[in-house]
């Protein structure tokens, strides 16, 4: 491989890698508080692309305006998403939450198919993320160099919110015990909505970018990039916010470069990325910076 | 309400019962506390005791009966409302936000208190940085007072045992309470600890003007700084007196050792 493709290669990774761990979050926030594996958030990440395509496209709204709006009514979908669906099994044993996910899941699904159809449609990006920039030998494409430089500044917000905020602190506490978080006065539910809004945001700012790389949407686009950053959020460690950025940088990198080195492999590219989830679910299920598992009493 | 004319009762529990499926697991249970009491709770173990301050804070809804705070009745409210109501409780196992620091431990109650929103939050707004460095305040100066200053920024997971008892205590502190429910404070401290803790126990009763009930198997705690001393088995209340009257009582005896049979 010459160092033209390595870079070209390299880049292409962390792009894709920094839009893992930007969903990848929003699984592990909502798993740390609620220990619910949320199936609907990769098709949250889908609804937040359509927002995106629906603001540019059909509005005429100039590429800013829209993104953040696309951002902010998908963290607002989510909320309603918690309110609606989950809210009223919190109580429920756990197995009827996660079959309530995969129930919204399927429903936002099934809504996208019927009110915006089966169609791909074609993704306006801004120009800058076509744009191709010339780093040492390599011609790298736009959108390489802005994905991750986006994710990262949205990433660091977010580590400026959960450690800094005092509802970051409400989250953090929730998540290591949430009877106890409501004996100090802190209302839960309204923590655990801001944790959908959150995570949703996240995932609405990943389908957006993950729409500039791969400029076709359709309402199905959300599935594969969701299992990914699940994978990834399992690798880094479930619940564990800084797990799930290092497990989606690697789970992407893992995807770009077995294809590079090994092309004859490329039809493969997702059963490798799944067989490394199924490989740490039997050797190492904390993944890598999680604690080893304890019974809550 | 007639409660709190009956000179300053602070809690009352009226006629409460709790069953769990077929378990009657606190059978007809009445009491009244008296502002600034310190009221002891015993019986064997499964007596129904951790239920009773359960019912209390709002984590379990009786089956019936009333739980009055001040005169309103709190029966079936909330937890964070009984909370922020004027009731705190430490557990019988420590339960502290092991990841978080000392300091955030006691800041995590005032979170309610503050009045910014989460935008102002997130941006850092003077009006949010004075109420946080306000809030920071009052926990230092909390910490200063149950002597855990010099700890603020460790994490409250690394604490040795004794600290940690004392950090739950701290935190239940910081929701300003009125009413402080203690869960078996002495669990697993050695006596000079448990000594230690005695006095810290009347210290912060007379400091912060509070009430407390609390739960004790270390009978030297209990009869050392209960005033008055309730007694249950299986759900049922079977003596209540001062120290004395109930170290003689022979029901309660019999409870804890067994009756003899003929």
């Amino acid at each position: 491989m010459t160092l033209e493709t390595l870079i070209q290669q390299l880049m292409n990774g962390i792009s894709l890698g920094s839009l893992y761990a930007l969903i990848a979050i929003g699984y592990t926030m909502v798993y740390g508080i609620l220990r619910l594996i949320n199936f609907a958030h990769s098709d949250i990440f889908m609804v937040g692309a359509y927002f995106a395509f629906f603001f540019v496209a059909v509005f005429h709204l100039p590429w800013a305006v829209s993104a953040i709006l696309a951002v902010v009514l998908t963290a607002a979908v989510g909320m309603i998403v918690d309110r609606a669906a989950y809210r009223p099994v919190r109580n429920a044993p756990r197995i009827s939450a996660l079959i309530t996910a995969v129930g919204v899941s399927f429903f936002l699904e099934n809504l996208g198919l019927v009110t915006v159809g089966a169609r791909p449609k074609a993704f306006q990006r801004p120009d800058v993320m076509s744009k191709v920039v010339p780093i040492g030998p390599a011609a790298v494409s736009g959108v390489s160099i802005w994905v991750p430089i986006l994710s990262l500044a949205l990433l660091a917000l977010l580590l400026f919110i959960v450690h800094r905020t005092k509802v970051g602190m409400a989250m953090r506490s929730v998540s290591t015990d949430i009877e106890t978080t409501r004996l100090m006065g802190v209302d839960v539910d309204r923590v655990i909505s801001y944790t959908f809004a959150i995570g949703s945001a996240l995932a609405a700012a990943g389908g957006i970018m993950w729409a500039c790389k791969y400029p076709q949407i359709n309402p199905l686009m959300g599935i594969y990039p969701g299992w990914k950053a699940f994978t990834a959020a399992v690798v880094g460690g479930i619940g564990n916010i800084t797990g799930a950025m290092i497990g989606g940088f690697l789970i992407g990198l893992v995807e770009i470069m077995t294809v590079a080195v090994l092309p004859g492999l490329s039809g493969y590219r997702d059963g490798i990325i799944f067989t490394l989830l199924l490989v740490f679910l039997l050797i190492r299920p904390t993944g890598i910076l999680g604690e080893p598992l304890k019974e809550k009493v | 309400m007639e409660a709190r004319t009956q000179n300053g009762v602070v809690l009352t529990l009226d006629h409460v019962t709790i069953k769990f499926g077929g378990l009657v697991a606190v059978n007809d249970f009445c009491l009244d506390i008296r502002k600034g009491e310190l009221v002891g709770l015993i019986g064997p173990n499964g007596a129904g005791k951790t239920t009773v301050f359960n019912i209390v804070t709002g984590q379990y809804a009786p089956t019936s009966g009333r739980v009055l705070f001040e005169g309103q009745d709190i029966t079936g409210w909330r937890p964070d409302l009984v909370a922020a109501a004027g009731i705190a409780r430490t557990f019988q196992n420590v339960r502290l936000f092991t990841g978080l620091t000392v300091l955030d431990n006691v800041l995590v109650s005032q979170h309610l208190r503050l009045k910014s929103s989460f935008l102002s939050a997130a941006f850092r707004l003077p009006s949010y940085a004075k109420e946080d460095a306000e809030a920071r305040a009052r926990g230092m100066d909390l910490l200063q007072r149950v002597g855990l200053a010099d700890l603020a920024r460790e994490q409250a997971g690394s604490l040795p045992y004794g600290q940690q008892r004392r950090l739950e205590i701290a935190r239940a502190l910081a929701t300003n309470p009125r009413l402080l429910l203690l869960d078996e404070p002495a669990a697993g401290m050695n006596p000079e600890e448990t000594t230690q803790l005695m006095k810290f126990i009347c210290r912060i009763r007379d400091e912060f003007g509070l009430t407390v009930f609390l739960i004790e198997h270390d009978m030297r705690l209990v009869m050392g700084i209960c005033e008055r001393i309730r007694v249950i088995d299986y759900g049922v209340s079977i003596a209540e007196g001062t120290p004395q009257e109930i170290q003689s009582d022979p029901g309660v005896i019999a409870a804890y050792l067994g009756e003899e049979e003929d």
